[in-house]
């Protein structure tokens, strides 16, 4: 078979995958949706809707698997991109993008299994559908060779780590900012109904925290990685370019973090704000730096 | 000085010592830190990339100027950000040795006494088990899971995961080393950069480099003497996107000079290396190979003449100069590789082989200002004090007569730019990049934690986790049904 059909065959499969999400993201929506129950013919209707996720089980229990489905057929599409360029598939922005979705959905299928979150279902299939929506639309380019200062084994080690570490970090980002809004409301009052279900602030808290500090050395390690790397391409393994700028960045913004919480003692409000500030440096490093910025990782192919 | 005030400047330098190895203090610096290197990836750095700093001097000089005063271009060497990272990295000192000798001096000792009321402890429970054994068995259990225990009379106290602070102390040092690293490149470390057309030799000598810079404390003398023969270079390219796929360079290398040569292939991500010393392959272009000759036929100059890329497809520029004709003359150049045309862009370059070359020369006649003192590219004409003669474009093997002289377009060669870099402290920041990661995983990765037996009355059982890390509740169930014999 030649490239051009595997990456035909990538292609297909990335599709397949969308739908399978898609799917998904209405099972998750239904789920929380018919979740909602009126009791009786009361007049004060609204006080007295519950949320009954036992009905929804089944919907949920389909949108899980479809997860699940939705990972396999996009680990193929990343999978048959790779054999299609006959290299890993890390080259440029579309292929970090469909990578980067991977790793996320990844993560959180891994959460899940760890520690029952389903509830982070939803926003996840929603920014998994965007990140491959935009991949497949603005950042699509043709499977090709790599330029020669790819052509490393470092790739392999030092973009994987990368996209991982930037998977869990947007997983961790989702729960801060999901802490931070339920503050907000039982500041108010009790939770909305559709929110009831979704852990107690404390677990949001600590979830986001094992997050950031399970995946905190493997970003410490992309950043070595790419350092070691650039020593071999460039002749020098540090050089403030702006991409390893923004990486140390984000690198200082997490240990920021994790010495917040553990030897000060930051937790809630304070510690989800850090958290999402750390994110959003990464969030930046990978759009901002990618596609205007100027200097050494310009391999967007845009 | 009177002793009051002594003591006050010693109180105060104490308070401000105290201040500055606190750790808010260090997290602040930490995040300022992050801050301080923003500006650095906006605007254009001196050692990055000088031609964009000089283009934003032309575009804003006034607010070039202010921000100049900022070390805006040279974030990364500024006076503020090295403020930080020393000022970080003391408090980070001041954190840490203290720390590490404690945790030195506790890696000897016992673990606490056992507190008098286990009922406070969590996972606090009673166990019903025989008293006169139960310390026994208890104490060869967390033996062989690795707790360090203390016996007393009536009670055991175990202590596991000590690892976790030593951990912590070796990713804290092991960043002091990376620092040193840094620190050693810089003033022990040597940096250059060559351009040699195939075919040319380049010997290890300060002035066979184009830009070459040194440490602080290293001297011209230290270059190693080696010599290189550039044997050819070779370039493939993706034929629909022009991206190139694969650069080889070939040299014939003999260290020391005079020793029998070597051939070696240098690859973009495969230096040479001579000890310390790398040797990469940066970039590539054409020098077109022309020849001069003035009025009465002489010759006056023959060679390759290196031109600088513009673009992907390798349309590259360049000047030849020729102080010695009288008038001067002076020539701008372009070369393209793949000669394609279009109305919007005039002659360009459709592909970065040499497939249908073409030398686009303008001829200038006047004074090429080389004695003026003022220093000038090579790759640039000043032609304020010049007038043009003609305009031409050659093929292959084609003169043109401009007059003055006529010059000829013979042919053509690649030419390579090789980067020399000598830096004696990478070794240590990889080392230290090293123990960091293995520091890290450690101390993120490890639950310290205690459990008591104690018997009075009854057999007690309980525990203490620090950081609330989890795990600890199953480590004393098991025991304890251990301990009943269930």
């Amino acid at each position: 078979m030649t490239s051009a059909n595997w990456a035909y065959l990538s292609n297909y499969a990335i599709y397949s995958s969308m739908v399978v999400f898609t799917i998904a993201f209405f099972a998750h929506a239904i789920e929380v949706a018919f979740s909602l129950r009126n009791t009786d013919s009361d007049v004060e209707s609204a006080s007295t809707t519950k949320f009954d996720f036992t009905r929804t089980e089944k919907s949920g229990r389909i949108g899980t698997s479809m997860m699940i489905l939705g990972f396999i057929l996009l680990l193929a599409g990343v999978i048959l991109r790779g054999v299609s360029a006959g290299r890993v598939p890390w080259g440029n922005m579309y292929e970090f993008s469909i990578t980067g979705a991977l790793a996320f959905t990844g993560a959180y299928l891994f959460a899940l299994w760890k520690y029952k979150v389903r509830w982070l279902g939803l926003p996840v299939v929603i920014a998994v559908l965007l990140t491959l929506g935009t991949a497949i639309t603005i950042l699509y380019v043709k499977s090709g060779p790599l330029v020669p200062a790819l052509k490393s084994t470092w790739l392999a080690i030092h973009v994987s780590a990368a996209i991982v570490s930037g998977g869990v970090f947007l997983l961790a980002n989702c729960v801060a900012a999901l802490y931070l809004y339920l503050d907000r409301v039982e500041m108010r009052g009790p939770r909305p109904k559709w929110a009831e279900r979704i852990p107690s602030l404390e677990t949001l808290d600590q979830l986001s925290y094992r997050l950031v500090a399970f995946v905190f050395p493997l970003w410490t390690f992309a950043v070595i990685a790419g350092a070691i790397w650039a020593e071999s391409a460039w002749g020098r393994y540090w050089g403030w370019d702006p991409k390893e700028t923004w990486a140390f960045i984000t690198w200082v913004a997490y240990a920021a973090y994790l010495h917040a919480r553990v030897t000060i003692g930051w937790r809630g409000r304070r510690a989800a704000w850090l958290c999402l500030f750390a994110g959003s440096t990464f969030l930046f490093n990978y759009i901002y730096v990618n596609i205007y910025g100027s200097g050494r990782h310009t391999y967007s192919g845009l | 000085m009177s002793a009051v005030n002594e003591l006050n400047t010693r109180g105060s330098f104490r308070w401000i010592w105290r201040q500055l190895t606190s750790m808010r203090t260090a997290i602040i610096l930490l995040l300022l830190m992050g801050f301080a290197a923003i500006p650095g990836s906006l605007f254009p750095q001196r050692n990055q990339n000088p031609m964009r700093v000089q283009q934003y001097f032309t575009d804003n000089p006034g607010l070039a100027k202010f921000l100049d005063r900022l070390s805006i271009f040279d974030v990364y060497s500024s006076p503020w950000f090295s403020a930080i990272y020393l000022l970080l990295f003391i408090s980070l000192i001041g954190c840490v040795l203290p720390r590490t000798i404690d945790h030195l001096r506790t890696l000897r000792a016992v673990p606490p006494l056992t507190p008098k009321y286990l009922e406070k402890m969590e996972f606090y429970s009673v166990v019903a088990t025989d008293k006169s054994s139960a310390l026994d068995r208890a104490e060869a259990y967390l033996r062989a899971s690795h707790f360090r225990v203390r016996r007393e009379e009536s009670s055991i106290s175990a202590e596991k995961g000590y690892i976790r602070e030593s951990g912590n102390l070796l990713f804290h040092l092991s960043l002091i080393l990376i620092l040193v690293g840094v620190g050693v490149g810089g003033l022990l470390g040597m940096k250059g950069e060559a351009i040699i057309n195939v075919g040319d030799r380049f010997i290890n000598t300060p002035t066979s480099y184009d830009s070459l810079s040194f440490g602080k404390f290293q001297g011209e003398g230290s270059l190693p003497p080696f010599a290189l023969t550039v044997k050819s270079f070779t370039a493939k390219y993706d034929l629909q996107t022009s991206a190139p796929m694969d650069y080889t360079l070939t040299v014939e290398a003999a260290n020391p000079v005079g020793s029998a040569p070597k051939t070696q292939v240098i690859k973009v991500n495969h230096p040479l290396t001579y000890g310390n010393t790398n040797i990469y392959l940066q970039a590539n272009g054409y020098s077109p190979v022309v020849t001069v000759r003035n009025k009465s036929g002489d010759l006056v100059f023959k060679g390759a003449v290196v031109f600088l890329p513009q673009d992907g497809n390798l349309t590259s520029i360049g000047a030849i100069k020729l102080p010695d004709m009288s008038p001067q003359i002076g020539f701008v150049g372009s070369f393209i590789p793949t000669y394609d045309r279009s109305k919007s862009r005039g002659a360009f370059s459709s592909f970065p082989e040499v497939l249908d070359p073409r030398l686009l020369l303008s001829v200038w006649e006047g004074n090429l200002g080389l004695d003026t003192g003022n220093p000038q590219s090579v790759y640039r004409l000043d032609t304020s004090k010049m007038k043009r003669l003609g305009l031409k474009q050659l093929v292959l093997g084609e003169s043109y007569d401009f007059g003055e002289g006529s010059i000829t377009f013979n042919g053509y060669t690649p030419w390579v730019n090789l980067q020399i870099v000598d830096d004696p402290g990478k070794l240590y920041s990889l080392l230290g990049a090293t123990l960091a990661i293995l520091g890290l995983l450690a101390s993120l990765f490890t639950r310290q934690r205690r459990i008591w037996i104690k018997v009075g009355d009854r057999v007690e059982i309980a525990g203490l986790a620090k950081n609330g890390a989890p795990g600890l509740e199953v480590e004393i169930r098991v025991l304890k049904n251990l301990l009943e014999e269930k």
